[in-house]
């Protein structure tokens, strides 16, 4: 399995909002994002907080709310997709590694939920698969009929990762997977991640913790307020980021602590 | 047996609230009647109050211990409640337990199919209203459901009895069986022809909030970040609802229909008032206007009990429902109750625990 699995030209997502009374008003969330992950490839999104990354998620699973507004293109597996045909595509192809606990249901078990995913990924055996993708992640029967609120950080993330990938995506938008894990577990989720990619999956790895994105990624595509900026080999990010060509990118490993930790102006 | 045990430390717990509550009830009741313009000698007497003279009324206050302090009285008529003699109604002539007995009967019939018929159906309009949150039906429904909770009961129930029960002849006028016949002879489709209409504008009280609340719980439940995570995994808008909403949405909607017992006891009185319905909210209006205060003293405690113990289900079903509620629940009483396991240290002291262990 080669080839290019996603792309995203220039996209744009505007929110259309009423202030009081009728007044409207138009926020520019996204402003021009490219990106394309191939079969078998990792790529990392970096950005700060607020720089549309999981946004973009949200848009290429046309995930967005109905007051939002999309321009540009996507394509998946080579044919352009409009946010219907996306949807169409959610959960058979593409599907979201979401970033919280919160992404569970609070009121039903471990097991319904797992459940359910199998049977929507169309396994002819909903309890096997559930208990067996649990199982592959550590994760005992008594997990099944735990609630959300009883399961530790480190096992709601574990519950995620086997729910999102029981369809064996073809594209999996990974948002913040390690975000609030301890060091252990970011290295078990990244090295998870990139078996999926070494089987064929295309894997967009949405972080701001370059240092963890560049242990696993092919390429990284760096972004902010709304725009991808620069899309540079992981190679690159070495000394002190002289191989670097876009001043942006520079500045992002300038700034991390062990490179100097400096804030740089004006770019 | 810890579960058991666990269950039964519960519900005395929940009784112990009950005595307390019934007790501040009797003494505010008590107090209201004390206080009352109502004489407990006219209201005896009714009609023939001309006929006897005041020796013979100061007879009767005497031999009914109306002279004695309010204090003793209350105790006398505690005494008299704690051992279940609510004393005599004076309208019906027989024993207040005997009149709430049989009355809460009928009107429990009538309550029941009410209250059913409104969480139904108010679920039902909250979850289509929900799914669609903005469109048409949004709209209508919502529209109605504000209409609805601006009507009054007793108007609602006289527009209905003319155009069901006088213009279009459909319904009976009045009554909870046919008026004439034999009670042997009434059947329990003729019940069911009398219950019909009071009941219909008895869930109109009750329709309104469970609309309005289901719909909000399902639009938040609709944007919540789990049933993003469930579309994403392909799961259709009729998926997302059945799988992912109903639950959440039931929660507050069951709360709030247990929670809406004492409204609908409110409710009944006027419903069985404009329907001449024999049940307990007509008794409460006799009652009144009659005068008759051991009558209106044991409703009083009776409706107590009966709002008391639909929060109490709510709460139970809520919890079912919310694993998350039952769990501060419990957390909540240990210590307030001193029983059960002490909770965890808030802080682990484990990393200080070795450097103690070495000092010593």
């Amino acid at each position: 399995m080669t080839g290019t699995l996603l792309e995203v030209h220039g996209l744009e997502v505007d929110f259309v909002q009423y202030e009081r009374g009728l007044r409207r008003r138009t926020v520019h969330a996204l402003t021009g994002m490219d990106l394309t992950a191939d079969a078998g490839e990792v790529v990392a999104l970096v950005g700060a907080s607020g720089a549309g990354k999981s946004l973009l998620a949200s848009a290429v699973l046309g995930l967005l709310p109905a007051n939002a507004v999309e321009r540009g293109n996507v394509l998946f597996d080579g044919v352009r997709q409009d946010a219907a045909g996306r949807r169409r595509h959610a959960g058979r192809g593409m599907t979201l590694l979401p970033q919280a606990t919160g992404f569970l249901d609070p009121l039903a078990t471990v097991g319904r939920q797992v459940r359910r995913s199998a049977q929507l990924a169309g396994h002819d055996d909903p309890r096997g698969a559930a208990a067996q993708a649990l199982a592959r992640r550590g994760l005992g029967p008594e997990v099944l009929r735990r609630y959300p609120h009883e399961l530790s950080g480190g096992m709601a993330r574990r519950v995620l990762v086997a729910m999102a990938t029981l369809s064996s995506p073809r594209v999996l938008l990974a948002d913040e997977p390690t975000t609030g894990l301890p060091p252990a577990d970011v290295g078990a989720t990244l090295r998870e991640l990139r078996t999926m990619a070494d089987e064929g999956c295309a894997v967009v790895l949405i972080t701001h913790e370059l240092r963890a994105a560049l242990e696993v990624a092919d390429h990284v595509v760096i972004c902010r307020e709304g725009r991808t900026v620069d899309t540079a080999d992981p190679a690159a990010f070495t000394g002190d980021g002289d191989a670097l060509t876009h001043p942006f990118t520079r500045a992002l490993w300038q700034a991390l602590p062990g490179n100097g930790f400096r804030v740089a102006e004006g770019v | 047996m810890d579960l058991l045990t666990r269950a039964g430390q519960a519900l005395a717990g929940r009784l112990v609230r009950l005595v307390l509550l019934l007790a501040a009830v009797a003494t505010a009741s008590f107090a209201l009647m004390v206080h009352s313009p109502v004489d407990p000698v006219d209201a005896y007497v009714g009609g023939d109050i001309a006929a006897i003279g005041p020796e013979q009324r100061a007879q009767i206050a005497e031999r009914w211990g109306l002279d004695d302090p309010p204090l003793e009285r209350f105790a006398t008529w505690l005494g008299n409640v704690a051992q279940g003699d609510l004393g005599r109604s004076l309208s019906f002539n027989q024993p207040v337990t005997e009149v709430i007995g049989e009355r809460f009967l009928t009107s429990l019939a009538l309550m029941a199919t009410a209250w059913l018929l409104s969480g139904v159906f108010g679920f039902s309009l909250g979850v289509l209203a929900g799914m669609r949150q903005g469109r048409f039906t949004d709209r209508v429904v919502t529209w109605w459901a504000y209409t609805l909770a601006s009507a009054p009961t007793f108007w609602v129930g006289l527009l209905l009895l003319y155009v069901f029960s006088v213009s279009l002849g459909w319904t009976p006028v009045c009554c909870a069986v046919p008026v004439g016949v034999l009670a042997d002879d009434v059947t329990l489709l003729d019940r069911l022809h009398h219950l019909l209409l009071p009941a219909l504008t008895l869930s109109v009280v009750g329709v309104a909030p469970v609309v309005l609340h289901t719909r909000y719980a399902v639009i938040e439940a609709m944007a919540s970040d789990h049933v993003t995570f469930a579309r994403a995994q392909g799961e259709s808008t009729r998926g997302v609802v059945v799988h992912h909403v109903l639950r959440n949405a039931a929660a507050p909607a069951v709360l709030l229909q247990f929670a809406s017992l004492g409204e609908l006891f409110g409710g009944s009185v006027l419903a069985e008032q404009v329907f001449s319905y024999p049940g307990l909210g007509a008794a409460t209006t006799t009652a009144a206007l009659g005068q008759d205060v051991p009558l209106l003293l044991g409703i009083a405690l009776f409706t107590t009990v009966f709002v008391f113990v639909g929060n109490q289900l709510g709460d139970l079903v809520h919890a079912r429902l919310d694993p998350r509620v039952a769990q501060e629940l419990g957390r909540a009483r240990r210590p307030r109750w001193g029983r059960g396991e002490p909770g965890e240290p808030l802080l682990d002291p484990g990393p200080l625990a070795p450097e103690r262990v070495g000092a010593r």
